[in-house]
Parts: C-alpha cells; sequence; structure tokens
C-alpha cells in the first residue's frame, strides 16, 4: 500500500497495551472479569491522548521478497508506458498542426523528470532528513542509501518490497502527474515556459504533495490528518487537476477561443492513448499495493471502476444524444481510472462500481460545464482528473471498507475509521481535499507568475496560427510532401 | 471533347469508376477534396462541445469523354453515385479545347 511508515522499530508502548487490552476482552464475557476489564478500558482510554502524538506501526521487520519486488519492477514499467499513453490520448484531441507539441509535453517529461527524480526529487518526498511533515529531506539525493549497498533491502518495516524498486516506481508517478497538466495548456504555451514549469512544479509541489500523502506526512496516515489515498488520487490527480485549473485561468484560453475551436484531428489515437492508460493503470493503482499476493484485489478494483464508467458515459451519451461516442468511451474510461485510484485497495468490488459510476457522471457533467462557460481547459485536464480525483477522494472517505485499512499500515485513518466510522473519515478526506486545493492552487500560481516573468508563458499569436510543431520543434507531424 | 467533373460520396467512388469502365470511358483522375453545398455541412459532437463541420470529405472525379459518351457518362456517374440522401454530390460539365498524348504527339480524341 502506498504509505511508508518513516520511523519503525519494535513494539510501541500503544501496541502493547493493544495487544494486553484484546487478550483481556476476550475473557470479558466471564463476570469475575468484567469490573476489572472496565477499570483496564477507562485507564486506556485516559492514556490515548497521551499517547496520540507518538502512535507509530507495530510493523515486523520482513525480508525482501523477490515477487513482491518483482511486481513493483513490472508496475514501474506499466506505469512509465501511461506517459507515451497520455501522450497519445492528448495528441489525437489537437489541432494537426499541434500535434508533436502536445505529445512532446508529456514524453519530454520522461526525460526532464526522469533525472530530477532520481537527483533530488526522491529525497524531497520521502527523506526524512527535514524533520518536517511537509517535505522530505535530501540525505538520499541520487538515490544514495536507498536499498543499502545492493538496493535489495526492504523498504521500511512491514514491507517485502525492496527500497530500490518503490524508488523507481514512485519515479514513474513523477513523471506523469506534471505530464497530466499538459492537457490545459497546449496550442499555447511557449515549450521553453512548459520546461520551467513543470521542473518547478515537480519540485515544490509534487514532492511536497507526495510527501504529505505517502511519506509519513501531514496529510496521510501517519500524520495529522489521516487521509488515505491508495495510488493517487489526491497526489496526482488532485495536484495535476488543480494545477489545470490554475494555469487555465493564468495563462488564459487558445486566441479566438471558442470560435478557434476544432474537433479532434486523429480520435484512434485517443483511443489508443486511452488503452495504454488503462494498461499502464494496472501498475499505477495495481502495484500500488506493494505485495504480490493481495494485488490481483487492487487490480480487479481498478479495471471493474473503469468498465463502469466506460459505459456509465456511453449510456449518458446513448440517451441524451442519440449515439455513444468512441471520445465518450475513451474519456468514460479515463475518468473511471481517476476515480478508484485513492480507492483501489481500500473497497470491495461493489464499492469499486460505485465509484466508477459516480465518477463518470461527476466528469460528465463537468465537461459539459466547462463547454458551456467556455473555459478554456482544452482538453478536460480538470474536467476530469480534477473533479474525478476529488470524487475519488470523498468517496474513498465514504465507502473504505475498515478491514481493508490496517492499524499497523494506517494508525491515524484506522484509528478514525474505529472511532467515527466513514463519515469522520469523509470529513478527514475533505480537509485533505481542501488543504491540497489551496497548497497547489497558490503554489501553482506563484510559479507560473514567475516562470511568466522570467521566460514568458505564451506563443505569440501568429505563432499559434502557424502551429506550435513547426514554432516549438522545428518539426510537422503531417507533411504532405512526404507522401 | 468535353470535361466531367463530379464530386461525390466517397464511399461510391469504386462503383462509379466501375460504371464508367462498363461504358469505355478509358481514364480519370480522382482529388481528396472537401466542400459544402446547401446543407452547410454536418454537425459533430467530441465530449459535449458540438462542431459544425462545414467542410465534408468528398472525391473530385475528372475525366474527358468524347461529345458522343457525355450523356451515358453522366447516366453511369448518376446512377452509381445516388443514395437519394441529401450530399450525393454534383456533376459539371466543361468544354475542352484540346488533348494532346504525350509520348506519341497525338491530338483530339484519340488522345484520350
Amino acid at each position: 500500500m502506498a504509505q511508508v511508515p518513516m520511523a519503525g522499530g519494535g513494539p510501541t508502548p500503544l501496541a502493547v497495551f493493544d495487544r494486553f487490552r484484546t487478550r483481556v476482552l476476550a475473557k470479558v464475557q466471564e463476570p469475575e472479569l468484567r469490573r476489572y476489564a472496565v477499570m483496564m478500558l477507562a485507564f486506556g482510554a485516559g492514556l490515548l491522548p497521551l499517547m496520540a502524538g507518538s502512535a507509530k506501526a507495530a510493523l515486523q521487520k520482513v525480508p525482501t521478497d523477490g515477487a513482491d519486488t518483482l511486481l513493483m519492477l513490472m508496475g514501474s514499467a506499466l506505469v512509465l508506458l501511461m506517459t507515451p499513453g497520455l501522450a497519445f490520448f492528448y495528441g489525437g484531441f489537437t489541432r494537426a498542426k499541434n500535434v508533436l507539441n502536445t505529445m512532446m509535453m508529456s514524453f519530454f517529461l520522461m526525460g526532464l523528470i526522469g533525472v530530477v527524480w532520481v537527483v533530488i526529487g526522491y529525497s524531497l518526498s520521502f527523506d526524512t532528513g527535514f524533520k518536517s511533515p511537509f517535505i522530505g529531506g535530501l540525505g538520499q539525493m541520487w538515490l544514495n542509501g536507498v536499498g543499502g549497498e545492493l538496493g535489495d533491502a526492504p523498504l521500511a518495516d512491514g514491507f517485502a518490497i525492496s527500497a530500490s524498486s518503490f524508488a523507481l516506481f514512485q519515479g514513474m508517478f513523477a513523471i506523469i502527474t506534471p505530464a497530466l497538466i499538459s492537457g490545459a495548456l497546449v496550442e499555447r504555451i511557449n515549450f521553453k515556459a512548459w520546461f520551467w514549469f513543470s521542473l518547478l512544479w515537480s519540485l515544490f509541489i509534487y514532492c511536497p504533495m507526495a510527501k504529505m500523502v505517502w511519506g509519513g506526512g501531514y496529510l496521510g496516515p501517519f500524520g495529522e490528518i489521516g487521509a488515505i489515498d491508495f495510488a493517487g488520487g489526491t497526489v496526482v490527480h488532485i495536484a495535476a487537476g488543480v494545477g489545470a485549473l490554475v494555469s487555465t485561468a493564468i495563462v488564459g484560453p487558445r486566441t479566438g477561443f471558442p470560435g478557434s475551436k476544432r474537433p479532434p484531428h486523429n480520435v484512434p489515437f485517443i483511443l489508443l492513448g486511452a488503452g495504454l492508460l488503462w494498461f499502464g493503470w494496472f501498475g499505477f493503482n495495481g502495484a500500488s499495493y506493494f505485495a504480490a499476493k493481495g494485488a490481483g484485489f487492487s487490480f480487479q478494483t481498478t479495471t471493474l471502476s473503469a468498465s463502469a464508467a466506460l459505459l456509465t458515459w456511453c449510456l449518458i451519451e446513448w440517451f441524451r444524444d442519440g449515439k455513444p461516442t468512441a471520445v465518450g468511451a475513451a474519456t468514460g474510461a479515463v475518468a473511471g481510472l481517476v476515480g478508484i485510484t485513492p480507492a483501489a485497495g481500500f473497497v470491495y468490488m461493489p464499492q469499486a462500481f460505485i465509484i466508477g459510476v459516480a465518477t463518470a457522471t461527476a466528469c460528465y457533467i463537468a465537461v459539459q460545464v466547462k463547454a458551456a462557460i467556455q473555459f478554456d481547459d482544452s482538453l478536460d485536464a480538470y474536467a476530469v482528473h480534477g473533479v474525478g480525483g476529488t470524487v475519488g477522494a470523498l468517496l474513498t472517505g465514504l465507502l473504505a471498507a475498515p478491514a481493508l485499512v490496517p492499524a499497523d499500515y494506517f494508525p491515524k485513518s484506522a484509528e478514525i475509521l474505529a472511532n467515527g466510522g466513514n463519515g469522520a473519515l469523509f470529513v478527514a478526506h475533505v480537509k485533505a481535499v481542501l488543504i491540497s486545493y489551496g497548497f497547489v492552487g497558490l503554489g501553482t500560481a506563484i510559479i507560473l507568475w514567475i516562470v511568466g516573468a522570467v521566460v514568458g508563458l505564451r506563443v505569440t499569436p501568429e505563432q499559434e496560427e502557424r502551429g506550435l510543431d513547426f514554432v516549438a520543434h522545428g518539426e510537422e507531424a503531417y507533411d504532405p510532401m512526404t507522401y | 471533347m468535353k470535361q466531367i467533373t463530379a464530386v461525390v460520396r466517397p464511399s461510391k467512388v469504386d462503383a462509379i469508376k466501375d460504371a464508367l469502365v462498363a461504358i469505355d470511358v478509358v481514364g480519370m483522375t480522382i482529388n481528396d477534396v472537401r466542400g459544402f453545398g446547401r446543407q452547410k455541412g454536418q454537425v459533430e459532437r467530441y465530449r459535449g462541445n458540438e462542431f459544425t463541420v462545414e467542410f465534408i470529405p468528398k472525391i473530385r472525379i475528372t475525366t474527358i469523354v468524347s461529345d458522343d459518351k457525355v450523356e451515358a457518362a453522366i447516366e453511369a456517374i448518376s446512377h452509381a453515385a445516388r443514395t437519394g440522401d441529401i450530399g450525393d454530390g454534383k456533376i459539371f460539365i466543361t468544354p475542352v479545347d484540346e488533348a494532346i498524348r504525350i509520348r506519341t504527339g497525338e491530338r483530339g480524341s484519340t488522345a484520350l
């Protein structure tokens, strides 16, 4: 599961007490023990507030497991493939003269963020050097010490995957997250601005988000808020979606919008991209289980939600417009995958189905509203990833099954569930979503302001008209002279 | 000699070619073209965005025939291209002054 307890160690006082209390409660039916049990419970309740601050997981040290580690390696390869998949997905929507630039905005990040992650991104996200719940440290730059000398040491107590496979896996998420934002900015942003924006955004928005949710930080199951995010509903999709929303508002619409809008130039690319994304999502969500034996569960919830969402989107279109569309099927599937991302390991199949249906419906409405108010989030990066991520995160709070949120791995979240049930976890998730919106929204605006001041955000209207493939890269995707 | 220019549905090109070959029309040239007529294009819908596509893909067939074959060619094309729905296309007839076969220098109908 995509949460890492950073400080392990032996059984803590709270864990010892819990074990003792369980044993006592088992005998509580015996009348002579009842009074004793009540005394113990009262004593325990009194101690809880004192211990809450120092609650640590009581996880056993386990050796690295080959199958589990292989799941991570396979998952990393799958998630990597999502970025070119996204490039095709987005590329199909744009005009023919901008398709290479659109695809490069994703593809290029496999270079840029692939390097940044190893050099410093991982350390900022998962190191503990700064002793902060908001940002990691500098101790694991260049993946120094990750997985020991041979890279095969387990990630942490309770995890049988190697630390090096975890770092690799997380790097793939770091690549695709800023790439998702590009959907809001295509056909007008200057590529130099995109270079600096994605670099700064990755360091100052993505890494803190990963730390806060997954790195034992403020928002996550070891932190103050106790929200659970299985594979990145908050870290990836809300972050990218809000980044896209703010970027669209600041960068502004394409010149001549909405009159200049054109239909997608290549719908088969969109289907190809959506197919690759779905395939890759088995790594994104499935491998986030971090254990091969149980991962069939998160693989199944993931694909079920996508199926339900595809079906939902097409049925809505069929009833409203008389025809189910290919673009709708692709969009619905992606919406369902986004929705189930925070929940994939925390819900059973009926809930996964509900999440798929609800996310597709919400995203469908968001896309219609966006079109109606003529907001140029060009490829619906917010309407799909932002709205889908938000709906998924909130539904995860409502629908998470307590049995799937074990206290060893998710102490704060399990405590919330045990004390207040799903209603309380929902409230925690509302808080986490609001904090993420605020942090990402403000941070994105600041980064755009800096990048805009230094290199300028947009190409000129003349360059927009000429097409960004030629302007930014000196290439054309479809040159009639090469027939 | 007359030039026959027919703008037709792409899906009807094979049938039109066969119909023309059947009446001994010996050659033709086709182009991919886009355009609209009285119906002003068609409406497409993507993610709830409606687009009126004014320029619909068509095929333009150009062939030159001797005067005595013009009516037969018009009949052949019309018959093969017709579906009865809007968008079947149009046929235009224009006079041709001269035709020259480059390889041999032949002129007029024999050069076709």
